[in-house]
């Protein structure tokens, strides 16, 4: 892999995509369609849990089985806000993004120590531990998960209404993807490339690496941890099933239809997966078996993800 | 109270020896092929399917267990031939994506085929009841079933040990494990090898769905969460090392049974009540993987490194 560079196309590109998500809502409604407001509001959330899967894993080449605890962190996180009495989106948001970010530093600190398959499977361990803890804890709803009385307000306006929380859900995934994009051309972003590319000759140049990675690793879980949140308010619930490692596999698969490493590879692979899921739903009840076949042939066929089909310019 | 802690060792034991047939097989793929197989819970629930599906029909469980075995090996065979053999020189995501794909179309398939109720099966008859052991505080029983199952475990992990380290096949594997290109070129046919490995360890998968079957329901999704279980107790005692996964298997099973019958009583005595309600499963939980969190900060290649 090479350094990520936008291609020319990318800008352009991403305006339109921008426009025309901003009419979505009006042109949905317009066709008596509102309920795929809502799909496309899950679309969103997915696809910003995945860019932040993305940032540790495409940029960070850290391969991580361990993001739905993060997810699912801030997902609780919101719910127990809310159970406490603290509707205000603009305090809760930043609460789930605090907690799954110092919950992602700790966990980065024990796994970061090991490489390769090991830390796969620690960073699977730490998911694991969390998705026990939470359906054991009873005061937070055990199996059942913990349901919002409903959804949050926004600075005063309410969330309640579909456009709304999807609009709240694509500025989030705008301002997070500016974000990666400003960072992964940065210096910071620059430095997490090479030692993606090579550990060893960074740490020769004194790169501090570990300390790189660890705030990569950091920033993906704080942001997951908002992904989370906002899903808790699409949703109405913080669910266990949040934090199930199949969860973890599902972003990662994602990312990797997506294409691994490219600015809107997790924003591709969102949407191809759920819109796929949406679209085979329709046709039969095995659906799972025709998207593993995909997902089999994309393996195969093409190795680079989905997004690299449309040749992301790289180098 | 020791009788308790008896009957949760002998289950332990029970347990550990099973997540060794499968640890086995995992390890194997893992350590000479470099490959990641999230699927290997997949053939560990197919297998339970196919056993219990053919001791259905043969109306004999040992039967089916032969046969379900054999149809798993089988299974085992065409994956690799087909798919695994393209994925052994990809990187570990395109590995992830792949077998992830396995487990969807795994458990969609079972799920059409057999419906999604768990399916119950009985064990052999003359093995239902329990077996008496005369001791010194009073008579203690425990399942005869569970006892051919520990029987079963010790009898293949001795088989394992001797084939594996004592056999001109077993060499060639861990020479494999240890160093592939060496072994390539010194003339051993790798790519058959990795076959027989896949293949054997789709077997021992099946063998360990088979045996647990009539103690555990066989449905759909039980192959995920032993599979979690697997990949912990490869970790701990090191990819690649069929000792290592042993002991790994044995200390897995036998912390978490133990966690799990003994932590909430140990909790309530010295705990007040609520806390001990609440932190006594969720500790019996998380207790193997704190183990594995804490073996992996110390010895970041397990306990027993392949490539040491």
């Amino acid at each position: 892999m090479a350094f990520y560079r936008p291609a020319r196309w990318q800008r352009p590109a991403t305006l339109a995509g921008l426009v025309a998500l901003v009419a979505l809502p009006a042109a949905l409604t317009a066709l008596g369609q509102e309920f795929y407001i809502g799909f496309a509001t899950r679309v969103l959330i997915f696809a910003l849990a995945a860019s932040s899967l993305n940032l540790v894993l495409g940029f960070g080449g850290m391969v991580s089985l361990g993001h739905a605890a993060f997810f699912g962190i801030g997902a609780y996180t919101a719910a127990i806000c809310q159970q406490a009495g603290i509707n205000e989106a603009l305090f809760a948001f930043p609460a789930a993004m605090a907690a799954a970010g110092l919950f992602a530093l700790l966990v980065g600190s024990v796994s970061l120590r090991t490489r390769g398959v090991y830390f796969i499977m620690i960073t699977l361990a730490f998911a694991q531990m969390v998705f026990y803890l939470f359906v054991s804890a009873r005061a937070w709803g055990g199996d059942d998960g913990l349901p919002l009385a409903g959804r949050m307000t926004l600075a005063g306006f309410s969330l309640a209404g579909d456009s709304a929380l999807f609009f709240a859900s694509l500025a989030a995934l705008t301002a997070a993807l500016l974000a990666f994009g400003r960072l992964a051309q940065a210096r910071f972003g620059r430095t997490l490339q090479a030692i993606r590319e090579n550990e060893t000759r960074m740490e020769a140049l004194g790169y501090p690496v570990f300390r790189y990675r660890l705030v990569a690793f950091a920033l993906g879980g704080a942001v997951a941890g908002l992904a989370g949140a906002l899903l808790a308010n699409l949703t109405g619930l913080a669910s266990p099933n949040l934090l199930q490692w199949t969860q973890s596999g599902t972003l990662l698969v994602m990312v990797i239809i997506g294409g691994v490493g490219a600015l809107y590879g997790g924003v591709v692979g969102a949407a191809v997966l759920l819109g796929l899921e949406e679209v085979l739903v329709g046709f039969t009840e095995h659906w799972h078996i025709v998207l593993g076949l995909l997902l089999l042939g994309i393996v195969l066929f093409a190795p680079r993800g989905v997004a690299a089909l449309f040749g992301e310019r790289r180098g | 109270m020791t009788q308790l802690i008896l009957e949760q060792a002998l289950n332990g034991l029970q347990f550990g020896l099973m997540l060794f047939l499968l640890a086995a097989g995992l390890t194997l793929v893992f350590g000479i092929m470099d490959c990641i197989n999230l699927a290997h819970g997949s053939l560990y629930m197919v297998g339970a399917y196919f056993v219990a599906a053919a001791a259905q029909v043969a109306d004999s469980f040992w039967v089916g267990l032969g046969a379900g075995v054999a149809g798993a090996a089988l299974l085992g065979l065409l994956l690799e031939v087909s798919l695994f053999r393209r994925l052994y020189q990809r990187d570990h995501l395109a590995q992830v994506l792949a077998t992830f794909a396995l487990i969807l179309i795994a458990n969609e398939a079972v799920r059409a085929i057999w419906g999604p109720a768990a399916i119950m099966f009985n064990p052999p008859e003359a093995l239902a009841g329990p077996v008496e052991f005369p001791l010194p505080h009073g008579a203690f029983f425990y399942p005869a079933y569970r006892l051919v199952i520990i029987a079963v475990g010790l009898a293949v992990a001795a088989l394992l040990y001797l084939l594996v380290a004592r056999s001109r096949v077993g060499m060639w594997v861990r020479a494999g494990a240890a160093n592939r290109e060496m072994t390539e070129a010194l003339g051993i046919n790798v790519r058959a090898l990795f076959t027989a490995v896949f293949v054997f360890g789709a077997a021992l998968c099946a063998l360990a769905g088979g045996l647990l079957g009539p103690l555990l329901a066989v449905q759909v999704g039980m192959g995920e969460s032993v599979l979690i279980l697997a990949f912990v107790v490869i970790i701990i005692g090191g990819i690649g090392s069929i000792r290592g996964a042993l002991v790994g298997s044995l200390i897995v099973g036998t912390v978490d049974t133990l966690g799990r019958a003994l932590l909430p009583a140990l909790l309530r005595a010295t705990l007040p009540a609520d806390a001990a309600a609440t932190l006594g499963p969720a500790l019996a939980s998380i207790l193997i993987y704190l183990l594995m969190a804490g073996i992996l900060f110390f010895r970041p290649q397990g306990l027993f490194p392949a490539r040491a």
